[in-house]
């Protein structure tokens, strides 16, 4: 599902953000990217859904190359992907559901099915009860809930999550968390971005660290290469 | 294209202080444009009064048969450029001269035998009337064997050419230069809504929204300024017509308003001058994020 082959990233002041980065993400897998702040994380995460481009090296997301994305191909890309962040990115002057509409709205889907399609992802959430409410009157953990409908709400491949809990007191973040691995039960990809150590610790999921741009820690291959040791 | 429209129309109402600006800048720039056209319309109209005396006067030697002249009027008719030619024969030209020249009239009534000669008189048509035509005429009228002498205002024909021509270009100049003023007006102001809605345009490029997608609210919010600015300029522009026609004591009570076709110029005018400015600012933003 997500290919990075070698891949160079580098600022315009000629710095280096991410540093031969090679790792593949396959069907059904959840992955941490694990590291401290300014370590490549985010950079990552926006060459996957191509806001950036890689300086040298292969970005392939979805049987996309991001390196030869035509202008026209990056809507349709992202509307493989679903991503959250960490600032929720809602619309204040709209519900949750008009908030996960517009979402679907802005990509032409029939208008016939939209609500339909909304109480369902907002259900899978926990928030069909407060589907009229404004992220003013929502919590936290329940603002980053609709974030994270409104990524679902066009049945993503791959579901991206940029310090998702990053805002969240603890209790919020556990449920945040549980949602993410139950979506990821249901076969869509999660690639979760987090410095949260004690959040990781607690499962046996994949864990990429980085540190200063490169990959320092890839648990499927450092754990491959202990068991033929 | 419902969501279009409903995103276009949310925007004045989400904005109304920002929505007002923008119509009333794109008014106000319209206005003037069309204060300058009004003005430049009845310099015209004025013009076309005085184009209307333009004339050419061939005076006939004494003792040519009549018919000739008759045959040679229905020739010079003929002209492409020609509206109509008269015949003032020498009795009907002194009977003009006793009325009009007050003065002498004495003087022609005393008189036994008639001094003034007969002329042809040649009235050219709308658009003909510039210099190089009437000399063009006359020139043709000297060809006539019994014509003795073409006269015309040569002096006045060029000098009113070329208060034509400056009218003009001063028009064209002043209102090209009033239009970018409002299409950058248009552009800043279509600029600080779409600063207002970066984060929706965000998250419209997150989800997969096509840029022809995300401009089309903006596009229509900047024509449908556009076209309420053109209604509300031509408002001004007939309140300030009629001030100027009623508070000038009459001197300018033959001043004319703009036709409905001028008047669907100007709007449609607006409505291109808020697409351009919208179109300049949504693509400006679009390549920066």
């Amino acid at each position: 599902m997500i290919r990075f082959g070698n891949v160079y990233k580098a600022y315009p002041n000629g710095a280096l953000a991410l540093k031969d980065v090679t790792f593949h993400v396959s069907k059904g897998e959840f992955v941490f990217l694990t590291g401290h702040s300014g370590a490549g994380k985010s950079t990552i995460m926006k060459l996957l859904f191509a806001e950036q481009k890689p300086s040298a090296g292969e970005v392939r997301v979805s049987g996309y190359n991001v390196n030869a994305l035509k202008a026209d191909d990056v809507p349709r890309l992202r509307r493989r992907l679903g991503v959250v962040f960490q600032d929720f990115r809602l619309l204040e002057d709209r519900t949750a559901e008009e908030n996960i509409a517009f979402a679907l709205e802005v990509i032409g889907a029939r208008s016939d099915t939209i609500a339909a399609r909304v109480m369902r992802v907002l259900t899978q959430v926990g928030l069909s009860a407060k589907s009229r409410a404004y992220p003013r009157e929502l919590s936290g953990g329940e603002q980053q809930r609709v974030a994270i409908a409104r990524a679902l709400v066009n049945d993503p491949a791959i579901l991206l999550a940029d310090e998702p809990t990053g805002n969240l007191d603890e209790r919020a973040t556990r449920g945040v968390f549980q949602l993410l691995r139950d979506i990821n039960a249901g076969g869509t990809v999660v690639v979760m971005a987090t410095h949260d150590l004690d959040l990781v610790r607690q499962t046996s999921y994949r864990i990429i660290e980085m540190r200063e741009g490169s990959v320092v820690y890839d648990s499927q291959v450092d754990e491959a290469q202990a068991e033929t040791k | 294209m419902k969501l279009l429209t409903r995103e276009a129309l949310l925007s004045f109402r989400r904005a109304p202080l920002l929505s007002a600006l923008s119509v009333t800048t794109i008014a106000f720039s319209l206005f003037t444009v069309g204060l300058f056209g009004l003005v430049a319309l009845n310099l015209r109209q004025a013009l076309r009064g005085l184009e209307e005396r333009v004339e050419i006067v061939g005076f006939v030697l004494r003792g040519t048969p009549s018919e000739a002249i008759a045959v040679a009027s229905q020739d010079i008719s003929g002209f492409p450029e020609v509206k109509d030619v008269s015949y003032v024969s020498e009795e009907e030209a002194l009977q003009r001269a006793r009325n009009e020249l007050v003065e002498f009239r004495d003087a022609y009534r005393d008189l036994q035998v008639n001094p003034l000669p007969a002329s042809i008189e040649v009235r050219l048509k709308d658009g003909f009337r510039d210099a190089a035509t009437v000399e063009r005429v006359a020139q043709r009228l000297r060809g006539f064997g019994f014509i003795d002498d073409v006269r015309y205002g040569r002096e006045w024909v060029q000098k009113l050419d070329s208060l034509r021509n400056i009218t003009g270009l001063v028009g064209l100049v002043i209102g090209l230069a009033f239009a970018a003023v409002a299409v950058v007006i248009i552009g800043v102001t279509i600029r600080l809504t779409i600063l207002q809605r970066a984060r929706e345009i965000s998250i419209m490029r997150l989800v997969g929204a096509t840029n022809w997608f995300i401009r089309g609210p903006f596009l229509l919010e900047g024509a449908l300024k556009g076209l309420l600015g053109g209604f509300l300029s031509l408002v001004l522009c007939y309140a300030g017509y009629l001030l100027f026609r009623d508070k000038s004591g009459g001197t300018f009570a033959g001043l004319v308003f703009f036709d409905p076709e001028h008047m669907v110029l100007i709007v449609i005018f607006g409505v291109l001058l808020g697409l351009a400015g919208s179109l300049v600012s949504v693509g400006r933003h679009l390549k920066h994020v």
